[in-house]
């Protein structure tokens, strides 16, 4: 089997889209509305989700004919949260403010409902290439779905973007403001929804039947 | 009114299957209906219809409104010449203020209509009459210098999002207009409230200049008790406000909340025609009185529960928006709770959260939010009790 097989492909990519952990699983909705306001925790936040799920994938699907399966949440828990510990120390020393913004939200990935439901369905009966592919598939789904919102928030919320302005000067001189209401969680959601909704337009397969 | 029924019916079949017009079908539907009663009836299993449909009940709730928006005009008026100390005549005084209000009224019917007929031709069914109440209630509710964009913006918000998302007219979790307002309210806290937004003090198409004379301070009633120290209620210009004035309304606020006479005639208008429920209306205004005068009494608020009755949206919520029939509760009992907790609620926000001058609102959106749970609970009492009673009728037969 090829590093890249179809089979791999799939795994790689379906999360990307088809079977995304957000907005067609609905896992992970919290942490999306809560770190979303600005565009730049929103990507630190998917950058350490990827990182952390594909590497505690890959651990898993290493230790997973040893592990005794009584124990085997605990294990998986133990190894997300070394994990996410390391990720924690390493933004605190080389992204300090974002790791501020994001403060508890990163120790929060440790009960991220899609790093565990990744480790239970997959890493625990697959070898450990295709658990890595799986984990970063599922990690990017995420990190491109909190990206969008982010962007948008960010955008009409601010109007910047990485905190630079971006809606020029003119606009607000002729009156127009930002909308508050896209710092406040509850626009995350309806975001979110948006994505949900041009997506199910979009793919048939994702519609339910009338 | 022969003449008009002659013509569409000359024009209908252009609209039908095959005729010229056929996709537009659904906007000539939503015409024809909206001038006459159609009359076609259920063709199967048993209904039972009222006489005045939906259509019917919309009109009336705007024919109720017509005197708040008319008052609103002038008030907006009185509100500015007041503000630049000048006294011209009646006229004068209410053409500005019916060009100031005009455009809000515009841009909110023509956005939201707009959507509608878009929805109805996507979607292929006749186009819902929903909007004709939130058309109309959305400039109300509104302060006069909200920017037109931005009454355009919460209005498609309103009614894509707490609408047509949720099947359009009818299936509304939440009253529509009052989603318009809330969007504005917190995605552009400044123009919605504050001193500077609820009477225009600049000139409007032209008329009405003049300099804003230096005694004026914007500030609403209820904005004024809102900030500590204010001993007695004024107007915009520093004459003191009694129960009167509050009734009558010309005072500063949004355009067609203040004048309590005209929300009165409004509500005779919609009680005589059995439109609004009576039991609704009058548990708000039990509720609000009571929550206000218990915390008048512990010494919580700095004004009377008359007071709180009379001022900012309390009335004009109560009478239009809390009595609307979609987000309200279906059973006699639970309009009781419903009206009574959105009366309490918009008290409590305005008196213990110092940041929100005016909780109506937030309390009858809330409360919409609850208005199902009440129904449950009050069905399944309702079916618990009849069991019972069942139960010892069958008991006592079985004795006799």
């Amino acid at each position: 089997m090829g590093l890249l097989s179809s089979k791999n492909k799939s795994i790689l990519f379906n999360p990307l889209a088809k079977e995304n952990p957000i907005t067609v699983q609905m896992l992970g909705v919290c942490s999306a509305l809560a770190v979303t306001s600005k565009l730049e925790p929103s990507i630190v936040m998917a950058a350490s989700v990827i990182a952390v799920i594909s590497i505690a994938n890959v651990v898993i699907s290493l230790l997973r004919n040893t592990i005794p399966s009584r124990i085997r949440i605990i294990v998986q828990l133990v190894v997300v949260a070394a994990l996410v510990s390391v990720i924690n120390e390493v933004l605190k020393a080389f992204a300090y403010d974002v790791s501020k913004q994001l403060s508890v939200f990163i120790g929060l990935i440790i009960t991220n409902c899609i790093v565990m439901g990744r480790l239970e369905a997959f890493a625990l009966g697959n070898k450990p290439w295709p658990a890595f592919l799986d984990g970063l598939g599922n990690g990017a789904g995420y990190g491109i779905i909190l990206i969008i919102v982010g962007f948008f928030r960010e955008l009409l919320g601010s109007g910047t973007l990485f905190g630079y302005q971006v809606i020029p000067d003119k606009l607000y001189e002729l009156g127009y403001e930002n909308n508050g209401l896209m710092i406040l969680p509850p626009m995350a959601l309806i975001v979110v929804a948006c994505i949900i909704w041009v997506q199910r337009a979009r793919n048939k397969s994702l519609q339910e039947e009338k | 009114m022969k003449f008009l029924r002659n013509y569409l019916n000359k024009i209908k079949p252009n609209f039908e299957e095959g005729g010229k017009f056929h996709a537009f079908h659904s906007v000539f539907d939503g015409f024809e209906s909206f001038l006459f009663v159609p009359n076609n009836t259920s063709s199967s299993g048993t209904h039972i219809h009222d006489a005045i449909d939906s259509k019917r009940t919309m009109s009336i709730v705007v024919l109720a409104l017509v005197p708040c928006l008319l008052f609103g005009m002038y008030n907006t008026g009185f509100q500015h010449y007041l503000a630049i100390g000048q006294t011209p005549g009646f006229w004068t005084i209410f053409l500005y203020g019916l060009l100031a209000v005009l455009p809000l009224v515009l841009v909110s019917y023509i956005v939201g209509l707009g959507i509608e007929f878009i929805v109805a031709q996507w979607k292929g069914h006749e186009i819902q009459e929903g909007f004709l109440v939130s058309g109309m209630l959305i400039p109300l509710i509104v302060p006069i210098d909200t920017p037109l964009w931005m009454v355009g913006l919460a209005t498609a918000f309103a009614v894509i999002f707490a609408k047509e998302v949720f099947g359009g007219t009818g299936f509304n979790i939440w009253n529509v207009a009052l989603i318009a307002r809330a969007f504005l309210f917190f995605a552009y806290p400044s123009k919605m409230s504050g001193e500077e937004v609820f009477v225009r003090t600049d000139s409007t198409f032209g008329i009405g200049d003049g300099k804003v004379i230096d005694a004026f301070s914007g500030a609403t009633p209820l904005g004024q008790v809102g900030s500590e120290g204010v001993p007695l209620i004024t107007n915009t210009i520093g004459d003191t406000l009694s129960y009167w004035d509050m009734f009558i309304g010309l005072i500063p606020g949004s355009i067609g909340e203040t004048s309590k006479l005209c929300i009165l005639l409004g509500a005779i208008i919609l009680l005589i025609t059995g439109i609004a429920n009576w039991r609704t209306m009058l548990s708000v205004f039990a509720g609000g009185f009571l929550t206000a005068f218990l915390f008048s009494e512990l010494g919580l608020t700095s004004i009377s529960a008359l007071e709180h009755i009379l001022l900012g949206g309390f009335a004009f919520g109560a009478v239009f928006m809390s009595t609307d029939p979609v987000t309200s509760p279906r059973t006699q009992f639970g309009k009781y709770i419903f009206g009574f907790l959105i009366g309490f609620f918009a008290i409590c926000v305005r008196v213990l959260n110092p940041g929100y001058p005016e909780g109506m609102m937030l309390a009858i959106l809330f409360m919409n939010s609850f208005a199902p749970l009440i129904d449950y609970y009050v069905v399944n009492a309702n079916i618990n009790r009849r069991l019972k009673r069942a139960k010892l009728n069958a008991m006592k037969g079985g004795v006799e």
